[in-house]
């Protein structure tokens, strides 16, 4: 492999964004094998990583940076330490095996094809988030995340379930999305770099400073919204509308776990203070039992695997916010365990589900015979979500007991929810996997039969996995642990993993309170279910609250446009120039333009201060045509006076522009007028008025009051203008270089279409604009003219 | 408004007010003028012989359909912008070539086709918005 390190960090972040602008073709073409080609993507990305790894185990992290935006200083930069290569590891592998079992899930599926480029391009994003260097780049890759997430959720957009639960998990992540931008720019504020790897050194810069509390707030709520944690989980049970490959893939290594990276990541800059914990503990602690508790709620069995998943970020949550170093260890562990199991667990659900037509869990039974493969595949992915000895789920467990005991009263709590969460959690795996597959046979809506062998090879590597981690505890304390916790917590976590059981040591004692307690959930799973069912009842729902606000959201929507969009065309004038006027004395106002009217001790005699300007008599003659033209409309009694009188006023205005030097603006003065004229006048005569303005006292007062205050605000304000001095050196500039580099003498139009060509282009493009708008506006009107 | 005279004496003030049009606009550098002038002076143009011919008359003089002039007229305007990338100029950038024609030099230059495509734009919006007011079928928009 000749690849240098930058390239190899690079080509992660890019390559599936490339197979998935493929993967449509590379579908027509391949067919049914398509899914084993484009599994080598992540695969390769797997093995990479691995070599990624060699170095990072050596003591370093690895940075490669792209130049974004130079001129802002902002790169795109990637980082690879032990926490982001957990990450990426983790869904590079899982996702090899999401492919492959997509491939055969949705074999014939019309949109195939369409399925693998979302599902790279999330994995893309997925790596690209988890890599991130830039806080920018991070916050673009979770946008993204949420954006193919809803694309995948909504895969199957004829329902009308899925659409909904696409645009529900769409809100809530984009919430906290929107979060996650304030929060990065408020954080580069305060740190004065964009960088996560140098700002992983300046946590007391953070945390002393003032704006702690809401950058705290930001980034909890960004991460809050992604993990589903209370009261936002609502999201994730629904976002089982997706295709099983999409729930097994978002909802184990992926999507949900960006909000656990992120608090992962955000614990050296902004973790170990008493709030952190205190709201990480109590929300995380909430979401545990409310997770776990849902699930034991539910019969069908993705629903129950969402529920738990629920519960296990609510865990990882808990643990996060102890930010000890065994609380860390084992976040780590539990998030690779997690992964693993449940990414199995939810394969094995769509296994059973494609194999014997129903994932109700009391419709099934005595699976096992006839589906032998899957059910050792759910087995060992129970064992690691049990934590047995020899799993990785028993390392996690271990771990995290040992976070919690020592410590005070308030720890005791920690460990009462921990142990009660892990014990229901527990409980559900062991109805997941024994339910189904042991017992009497029950009769089944399909012939029941085994998966095929891509859909069998994910639960069967993972739960493998799970085992296999299990029994190397001194690779896992070595190369993974001190790794990630030295990237987390700034120092190497000590390895204290070991094989050995040790039978007075008090945590085996909490494993096998938390294995019998599963147990007694296990034998009375139907008597909680029932119970939970009554309570859920009446408790109210937080989808049904999401309902609401979206009601009511779009009524209030609707209530606006109407009150703006009202149709009457002399209220939206009267707006407008009310808004004019607005524009034209509130800076006034606050700018102190009002000054001068001020008395102050020199007034004077005003008398003398009155002065008629020294004009020639021609230009007196001009001024008297305009006032005359004004006072014409005033008293015009037909509307074509009117409009002719303002027409009269305008010309006017172009002789003066003509006598003061602007023969350009005279010109277009002069011809504007006319186009008006002539429009207006065919306007009045097409829109049928009547010929003479009758308005009633009310109307007329509020016209003339606005336009009087209007008028009077314009000419003060020019005047404010003109009696200031002005800065010439953009004029003196234009007249000394129009001829030399612009090679024109007429200076206004080489402004124009030479050294602010860029606005004039801006400029026609809103003219032709205006253009296809009045004649969409001419066309809608003629039809449905004689209709009313 | 369709008096004898006005009809009869249409044509020649419109043949008369295009002609100048052009010129505005090309003298526009140097002198008075320019292309957003010289469009609304045509357009002016349009909207007299409209009235004394009638809007059939005049979409079937122009030829094009006074849109599609005003959106020639953005991408030319846009496209002149555009050659200075050849020459590693930022967009926009004038190029100015004087081709010498024996008797007289003939300065072309990129502004002056960002100023033909102002013209064309002013020229056919507010052609086309003329029209389609002083239409009263409906079969003209």
């Amino acid at each position: 492999m000749g690849l240098s390190l930058d390239a190899s960090i690079a080509l992660v972040a890019i390559a599936p964004f490339v197979a998935a602008l493929l993967a449509p073709f590379i579908h027509s073409l391949a067919g049914r094998y398509s899914a084993w080609i484009l599994a080598l993507v992540p695969a390769g990305i797997f093995m990479l990583l691995i070599r990624l790894g060699e170095t990072v185990i050596g003591g370093g992290t690895l940075t490669a940076a792209i130049d974004w935006v130079p001129a802002y200083g902002l790169t795109l930069g990637f980082f690879v330490d032990g926490l982001s290569l957990v990450f990426a590891l983790t869904i590079a592998g899982v996702g090899t095996l999401i492919l492959l079992y997509a491939g055969a899930y949705l074999r014939g599926h019309p949109h195939l094809g369409r399925f693998y480029a979302y599902i790279l391009a999330f994995m893309g994003a997925m790596l690209g988030l988890v890599l991130a260097d830039s806080m920018l780049a991070l916050f673009l890759f979770w946008e993204a995340t949420s954006v193919t997430s809803f694309l995948l959720i909504g895969f199957d957009h004829s329902r009308q379930a899925a659409r909904r639960a696409a645009i529900q998990a769409l809100v809530i992540t984009n919430i906290g999305g929107m979060a996650l931008l304030v929060g990065v720019i408020l954080l580069q504020h305060v740190g004065g770099t964009w960088l996560l790897s140098e700002l992983r050194d300046m946590g007391e810069v953070a945390r002393g400073s003032g704006l702690y509390g809401v950058l705290l707030a930001l980034f909890l709520l960004a991460a809050f919204t992604k993990s589903a944690q209370f009261p936002f989980h609502f999201w994730l049970p629904n976002a089982m509308e997706a295709p099983t490959p999409v729930s097994a893939f978002l909802h184990s290594a992926t999507m949900v776990q960006a909000g656990v990276y992120l608090l992962l990541r955000m614990t050296p800059v902004l973790g170990g203070t008493p709030v952190w914990t205190g709201l990480l503990l109590g929300f995380g602690g909430v979401t545990l039992i409310w997770g776990a508790l849902a699930a034991l709620r539910e019969t069908d069995l993705k629903q129950m695997l969402a529920q738990t998943t629920i519960g296990s970020l609510g865990l990882l949550v808990v643990l996060i916010g102890l930010a000890t170093e065994a609380a860390i260890a084992g976040a780590v562990l539990y998030f690779i365990a997690h992964a693993c199991y449940k990414a199995g667990l939810f394969m094995v659900a769509g296994a059973v589900d494609h194999g014997a037509g129903t994932r109700e869990i009391n419709a099934l039974g005595g699976l096992a015979d006839k589906m032998p493969v899957t059910f050792i595949g759910a087995a060992l992915a129970v064992l690691s979500m049990l934590g047995l000895p020899l799993t990785l789920g028993y390392f996690a467990k271990e771990e995290m007991y040992l976070a919690v005991t020592g410590g005070d009263f308030g720890m005791l709590a920690v460990l009462l929810v921990l142990v009660i969460g892990n014990a229901l959690l527990a409980g559900v795996g062991l109805i997941v996997m024994i339910r189904p597959f042991l017992g009497d046979v029950v009769e089944t809506p399909k012939a029941v039969h085994e998966a095929p062998i891509a859909m069998l090879a994910g639960p069967i590597l993972l739960g493998g996995v799970g085992v296999v981690l299990g029994l190397l505890p001194d690779w896992l304390g070595h190369d993974v642990l001190a790794q990630a916790g030295s990237a987390i917590l700034g120092q190497g976590i000590e390895s204290h993993l070991s094989l050995a059981l040790d039978i007075t040591s008090p945590l085996l004692w909490l494993s096998a309170i938390t294995w019998l307690a599963a147990i007694l959930v296990f034998q009375k799973g139907h008597v909680i279910r029932a119970v939970l069912r009554r309570f859920n009842a009446v408790l109210p729902s937080a989808d049904r609250m999401f309902d609401l606000v979206m009601f009511g959201l779009i009524r209030f929507a609707a209530a606006v446009t109407r009150a703006l969009h009202h149709g009457r065309l002399e209220y939206y004038l009267a707006l407008l120039f009310m808004c004019l006027t607005l524009a034209l004395f509130l800076p006034m106002l606050m700018l102190g333009g009002f000054d001068w009217m001020v008395p102050t001790a020199d007034l004077g005699d005003w008398s003398k201060r009155l002065v008629l300007p020294a004009l020639e008599l021609h230009e007196w003659g001009v001024v008297l045509l305009a006032v005359l033209g004004l006072l014409a409309v005033l008293i015009a009694q037909s509307r074509l006076v009117a409009i002719l009188s303002l027409g009269i006023q305008g010309t006017a205005l172009a002789l003066i522009f003509l006598l003061f030097g602007a023969p350009d603006l005279a010109f277009t003065q002069l011809m504007v007028e006319i186009l008006s004229v002539v429009i207006l006048t065919i306007v009045m005569t097409n829109l049928k008025l009547d010929a003479r303005d009758h308005r009633p006292f009310e109307d007329w007062a509020r016209d003339g009051t606005i336009a009087v205050v209007c008028g009077a605000g314009l000419s003060l304000l020019l005047m404010l203008v003109l009696s200031g001095t002005l800065d010439d050196r953009l004029a003196e500039f234009f007249t000394r270089t129009s001829v030399p580099i612009a090679h024109g003498a007429n200076i206004v139009n080489v402004i124009l279409v030479d050294y602010r060509g860029f606005d004039t282009l801006g400029e026609i493009s809103v003219v032709i604009g205006a253009g296809i708008a009045i004649l969409a506006l001419l066309r809608r009107r003629k039809p449905g003219s004689e209709a009313r | 408004m369709n008096t004898l005279l006005f009809r009869t004496a249409a044509p020649l003030i419109v043949a008369t007010m295009l002609v100048f049009s052009v010129y505005i606009c090309l003298r526009g550098h140097n002198e008075p003028g320019g292309g957003f002038i010289g469009g609304l002076i045509a357009a002016s143009a349009i909207a007299v012989y409209g009235m004394a011919a009638g809007v059939p008359a005049v979409r079937r003089a122009l030829k094009l359909d006074p849109m599609a002039i005003a959106g020639a007229g953005v991408l030319l305007a846009g496209v002149s912008g555009l050659l200075s990338l050849f020459i590693e100029a930022p967009f926009l950038t004038s190029i100015w070539l004087y081709l010498d024609l024996g008797e007289t030099v003939v300065p072309l230059s990129t502004p002056l086709f960002f100023d033909i495509g102002v013209y064309l734009t002013v020229f056919g919006t507010l052609s086309a918005v003329a029209l389609a007011l002083e239409s009263d079928s409906e079969e003209d928009l």
